[in-house]
């Protein structure tokens, strides 16, 4: 009952509950204490608190990820602006399969978000040999990520 | 300061409604599903985004911020979340993706 991972869930889902509601008199502010706890508590019974409900380990890495991620989405959203915005559309869409490493189900899931997030490349199906069918507007786009640097990213986050 | 805040957000606002109105013509002009997936990318991330940092710089109150920080973060989680499931589905119906001649 009194794991570190559920203390944790108890801390974040009171600063939320804190910023969000904007009343610090001390009846609602019992009211939100027991709105927690029993919300913290419905989440134990329902065996959500693990590394996938609640991934507090990446607390640290995940900000130097998305850094990085933001960046890449910006230069693509560049790139797929101006492939709509020229007078004659030249695109050469094409179906690949992208092979993956990673073993959790919470880093697959960060990786096919990842690339669907990216614009230029849809992860359409996750394949059960670790594969994922992605859609690509054109060639660039798919030699970005079969170069694998996305990919290489995402194990830094550890499993 | 103000001023400097000012042309900030509206320099963010700007960019976010030209990235919103490009998906919505890229919507338009691409052939089929799957492309027309990939220009609404655009709507759904650097044009919502950088719309809602713009009005973050024009809040006052505290607490109006922390609430468009969520809603950004709310968009960063559900949005390739919606277009995967699209995706999928039109895999799934057998869609045939367009290919160039």
């Amino acid at each position: 009952m009194f794991r570190p991972r559920t203390v944790s869930l108890f801390i974040f889902l009171s600063i939320i509950w804190l910023l969000l509601s904007g009343h610090y008199n001390p009846l609602m502010l019992f009211f939100g204490f027991i709105s927690v706890l029993m919300t913290t508590f419905i989440a134990v019974r329902m065996d959500l608190v693990d590394k996938e409900g609640h991934p507090v380990h990446l607390t640290w890495k995940i900000p130097i990820y998305w850094v990085w991620l933001l960046f890449q989405i910006i230069k693509s959203n560049f790139q797929v602006s101006i492939r709509i915005i020229v007078p004659k559309i030249n695109i050469d869409p094409e179906m690949i399969l992208i092979p993956m490493n990673q073993k959790s189900d919470l880093n697959k899931t960060n990786y096919a978000n990842s690339i669907t997030l990216t614009p230029g490349t849809v992860s359409v199906r996750l394949d059960d040999n670790g594969e994922i069918l992605v859609h690509s507007l054109d060639k660039n786009f798919a030699d970005e990520l079969r170069s694998g640097s996305m990919e290489k990213k995402i194990s830094t986050l550890g499993n | 300061m103000n001023y400097i805040l000012d042309i900030l957000s509206w320099l963010l606002i700007i960019v976010g409604s030209y990235f919103s109105i490009v998906g919505a013509i890229g919507i338009l002009r691409f052939p089929d599903f799957f492309t027309r997936l990939h220009a609404a990318g655009l709507t759904d991330t650097l044009g919502a985004w950088s719309i809602l940092c713009g009005l973050i710089l024009q809040c006052d109150s505290f607490l109006t911020i922390i609430k468009l920080i969520l809603v950004l973060i709310f968009i960063f989680f559900t949005s390739p979340t919606g277009t995967h499931a699209l995706a999928r589905a039109g895999l799934a119906s057998n869609l045939k993706p367009w290919r160039k001649q």
